[in-house]
C-alpha cells in the first residue's frame, strides 16, 4: 500500500514537473488579438509554446487580482485601466523599456501610454493596437443616425441595441454636450452627470431592442436587419460593410471614443523573457500588418501602415474625416472610485421598468 | 469497530473531507471575512456590517432578489406541471418495453451543454428565426415579431433547462408506487381527481420535494439563461453578484451578496418545507 502511494505521488510529481519545465507563454488577451498564423510563426521561431486565454478588461483585472498577478506571462488591458488598478492591487511588473524594440512603435503613442500607465517612477504598458467605439448603422434604413443621441431616438424604436457598459454611459454623456473625461477628477460633478445619463437611458429603455452581451450577437442582429442603429466597435462595422455596403461604422458627431490596448506583464509572470519576445514579435511591421489586415484594428507599429490592404485604408477614410479624427475622445486613466458609481448606475438602468 | 473497517472508513472519509474542507469550507470562510469588511471614506478596510446593510437599504438590490425568488418559485411550479404527466406516462401508462427508450429520449438533450441549448432556443425564437419564418410564409403573420427578450421566453427557457432535475426524481418515486393502490381506489369508487390528490401526490411527495429544491436552487443561481434570453429588465441576482466582483471591483459587496443569496434561499426552502409539512430527510432518502 505504502509503496503504491509513494510511486503514485512520484509519478504525479514527475508529470507535473515536465509540464512546468516546458517553455510555455501564457497570454491573457482579447479574442482576435493573437491570430493563429502569428502564434504558429512565433512558436516556430522561438520554440516557445503559446497558450491563449480570452477575456475582457474587467475580467482580466479580476483574474489577476485573484491570483495577485500569477498565472499569466502577458496581459493586454486597455491603457486607461492600468494605473489605478496597479496602484491599488499591484498586479503588474514594471516594464524594462530597454528590452522593447521602441524603434518599431509609433513614438507619440508609446509616450502617451508610458505617461498614462505611470505609477510612481515606473510605467506598465506598451501600446499594441487602437480603435474606436461609435455607431454601427444600417444606412439604408436609418440614414440620419449620426450621434449617440440616436440610440435614444424614438424614430428607431425597437431597432436599437447597445451594451450596458461604461462606454455607453460615456457616449451618451458626450452627446448631451458635456465632457465626462474633464470631470474624472471631480467625483461629485461626475456623479451628477452620470445621474442625468441614467435618467435619459431609463426613459429611452422602451426604445431599445435589447442590451447585447457580445459582439457576435450584435453583428448577427445587424446583418439580419433586426437592428439598424447600434453602438459598437469600428472594426465590427467595417467587417459588416464588406458583406453588405449598406452597413457601416459611423464616427459620432460628438466624437468617437478612442481606446488603446497594451501589453503588460503580470507581477508573478514566470516566463518574462518570453513575454518581451512576444511583445517585440507582435509589433514587427510585417506581423502587425498581418494582424490589422486580419482584424481591422489600428496598429501601434510604425512600419505597418505601408503594408496594409487598400481596403483597410479605405475603411478608415470613409468613416473618419479629418475633423472626426481630431474629435476622437481618447480615454484618460480611470480613477477607481468612478467604477463603483458607474456599476450602481448600470444596475439601476437594467432593473428599471 | 475492528482495525480493518476503521482503515476502510478513513480511506473513504479523508478524500470527502479534504474536498469539502479545501474547496468549499475554506473559500467560504475567506468570503465571509471579506463580506464583513468595508472600505471607509479614508480608503481603509474596517470591520463592518455595511455591506449587508447596503442590500436592505438600496431598493434595487432587495427588489431584484425578491423578483428573482418569485420567478424561481414560478419556474419550479411550472416545471412540475410540465414534467409530472411525462413521468406518469413513462412509469404507469406505457408498456415497460419502451420505458428505457423513452427515458433515454428525455435525457438526450441534456447531454449537450446548457449554453448550446439556450442558443438553440434563440435560433428558433428570434425575429429572423425559424418559427417566425414559418408563420410568415404560412401567412399567419404579416411580418415577423420579436419573441425573444421578454419574461415569457426567459421563463420558458428556465423551465426547459431545469426539466431534467424534476423528471428524474419524479420517475423514481412513481416507479416505487404499487399500481394496486390506484386499482383499489378505483374499485372503491374514488374519482380520478381524488385518486390523484389523495394517493398519487402524497406517495410521490418526497420526489416532488427533492426535485423542487434542486430546480428552485438552480433557477435562483442561474446566470446564463436570464442573461441570454431575458430582455432589458432581466436583471438576475447572480448577475448583480457578478457585477460587484467583476465590473465594480467591489469583492466585499459581492461576497456579502453571495452569503445573502445562500441564507435567503435556504430560508425560502425551509419555509416551503414547513408550509407543505414535508421533511427534508425523508425527501432525500
Amino acid at each position: 500500500m505504502k509503496k503504491l502511494a509513494i510511486t503514485s505521488v512520484a509519478a504525479v510529481a514527475l508529470l507535473s514537473g515536465s509540464v512546468l519545465n516546458a517553455d510555455t507563454l501564457k497570454i491573457l488577451t482579447w479574442k482576435g488579438y493573437a491570430p493563429k498564423a502569428l502564434v504558429e510563426k512565433f512558436e516556430k521561431q522561438t520554440g516557445i509554446k503559446v497558450e491563449l486565454t480570452y477575456s475582457n478588461n474587467e475580467e482580466m483585472i479580476s483574474k489577476l487580482r485573484a491570483t495577485r498577478g500569477a498565472g499569466f506571462d502577458v496581459a493586454q488591458p486597455s491603457q486607461d485601466r492600468i494605473s489605478s488598478v496597479q496602484a491599488k492591487y499591484k498586479i503588474y511588473k514594471a516594464l524594462d523599456y530597454s528590452k522593447i524594440d521602441s524603434k518599431q512603435i509609433i513614438t507619440s503613442m508609446l509616450d502617451a501610454v508610458k505617461k498614462n500607465t505611470k505609477v510612481g517612477e515606473d510605467s506598465f504598458g506598451v501600446p499594441f493596437c487602437y480603435g474606436t467605439s461609435g455607431l454601427i448603422v444600417n444606412k439604408k434604413l436609418a440614414p440620419n443616425a449620426k450621434d449617440y443621441s440616436d440610440l435614444l431616438n424614438p424614430e428607431y424604436k425597437g431597432k436599437i441595441s447597445y451594451r450596458l457598459k461604461r462606454p455607453t454611459l460615456i457616449g451618451v454623456a458626450f452627446a448631451k454636450g458635456d465632457d465626462p473625461f474633464a470631470k474624472y477628477g471631480d467625483t461629485k460633478a461626475y456623479k451628477a452627470l452620470m445621474d442625468s445619463v441614467q435618467a435619459d437611458l431609463i426613459k429611452a429603455k422602451p426604445l431599445a431592442k435589447n442590451y447585447y452581451a457580445n459582439g457576435d450577437a450584435l453583428l448577427s442582429m445587424l446583418r439580419s436587419g433586426e437592428v439598424t442603429v447600434a453602438m459598437g466597435w469600428d472594426n465590427g462595422g467595417w467587417k459588416l460593410h464588406k458583406e453588405n455596403p449598406d452597413l457601416d461604422f459611423v464616427a459620432p458627431k460628438s466624437g468617437a471614443l478612442g481606446w488603446i490596448d497594451t501589453f503588460a506583464i503580470p507581477a508573478k509572470a514566470k516566463n518574462v523573457a518570453g513575454a518581451y519576445k512576444w511583445i517585440n514579435f507582435m509589433l514587427k511591421p510585417e506581423n502587425a500588418a498581418y494582424f490589422t489586415n486580419d482584424q481591422a484594428y489600428g496598429t501601434a507599429s510604425k512600419g505597418a501602415t505601408a503594408l496594409l490592404d487598400a481596403e483597410k485604408k479605405a475603411n478608415f477614410q470613409r468613416s473618419f474625416s479629418k475633423a472626426d479624427i481630431d474629435n476622437i475622445k481618447w480615454y484618460p486613466p480611470v480613477p477607481a472610485v468612478l467604477e463603483k458609481i458607474e456599476g450602481k448606475i448600470l444596475d439601476k438602468i437594467k432593473s428599471a421598468k | 469497530m475492528n482495525k480493518h473497517t476503521k482503515f476502510g472508513f478513513y480511506i473513504f472519509f479523508i478524500p470527502v473531507f479534504l474536498w469539502l474542507f479545501l474547496l468549499i469550507v475554506l473559500p467560504h470562510i475567506e468570503l465571509l471575512f471579506m463580506s464583513l469588511k468595508y472600505e471607509n471614506d479614508m480608503g481603509e478596510m474596517v470591520w463592518s456590517l455595511q455591506n449587508y446593510k447596503e442590500f436592505f437599504s438600496e431598493e434595487i438590490y432587495w427588489l431584484t432578489f425578491l423578483r428573482v425568488a418569485l420567478y424561481a418559485i414560478l419556474v419550479t411550479f411550472l416545471t412540475f406541471v410540465v414534467t409530472f404527466p411525462i413521468a406518469f406516462y413513462i412509469t404507469k401508462v406505457v408498456s415497460p418495453k419502451y420505458k428505457g427508450f423513452l427515458i433515454i429520449l428525455l435525457l438526450m438533450p441534456f447531454w449537450v451543454s446548457e449554453l448550446v441549448r439556450v442558443y438553440g432556443w434563440m435560433i428558433l425564437l428570434r425575429e429572423s428565426g425559424v418559427i417566425n419564418y414559418f408563420l410568415v410564409s404560412l401567412h399567419i403573420l404579416d411580418k415577423p415579431i420579436e419573441m425573444l427578450y421578454n419574461d415569457v421566453s426567459m421563463i420558458m427557457g428556465l423551465v426547459y433547462t431545469s426539466m431534467l432535475f424534476m423528471v428524474v426524481p419524479l420517475i423514481s418515486s412513481l416507479d416505487g408506487m404499487d399500481d394496486s393502490y390506484i386499482e383499489a381506489a378505483h374499485d372503491l369508487g374514488a374519482s380520478k381527481f381524488i385518486i390523484f390528490f389523495k394517493i398519487v401526490i402524497p406517495y410521490t411527495a418526497p420526489g416532488i420535494v427533492s426535485g423542487s429544491i434542486v430546480v428552485f436552487m438552480l433557477t435562483l443561481g442561474n446566470y446564463l439563461t436570464p442573461n441570454l434570453m431575458g430582455g432589458k429588465n432581466s436583471l438576475w441576482f447572480t448577475e448583480q453578484i457578478y457585477n460587484q466582483f467583476i465590473a465594480s471591483f467591489n469583492w466585499n459587496q459581492g461576497a456579502a451578496f453571495g452569503f445573502l443569496l445562500l441564507l435567503l434561499s435556504s430560508l425560502i426552502i425551509w419555509i416551503g418545507l414547513k408550509l407543505t409539512k414535508q421533511n427534508l430527510a425523508k425527501a432525500l432518502s
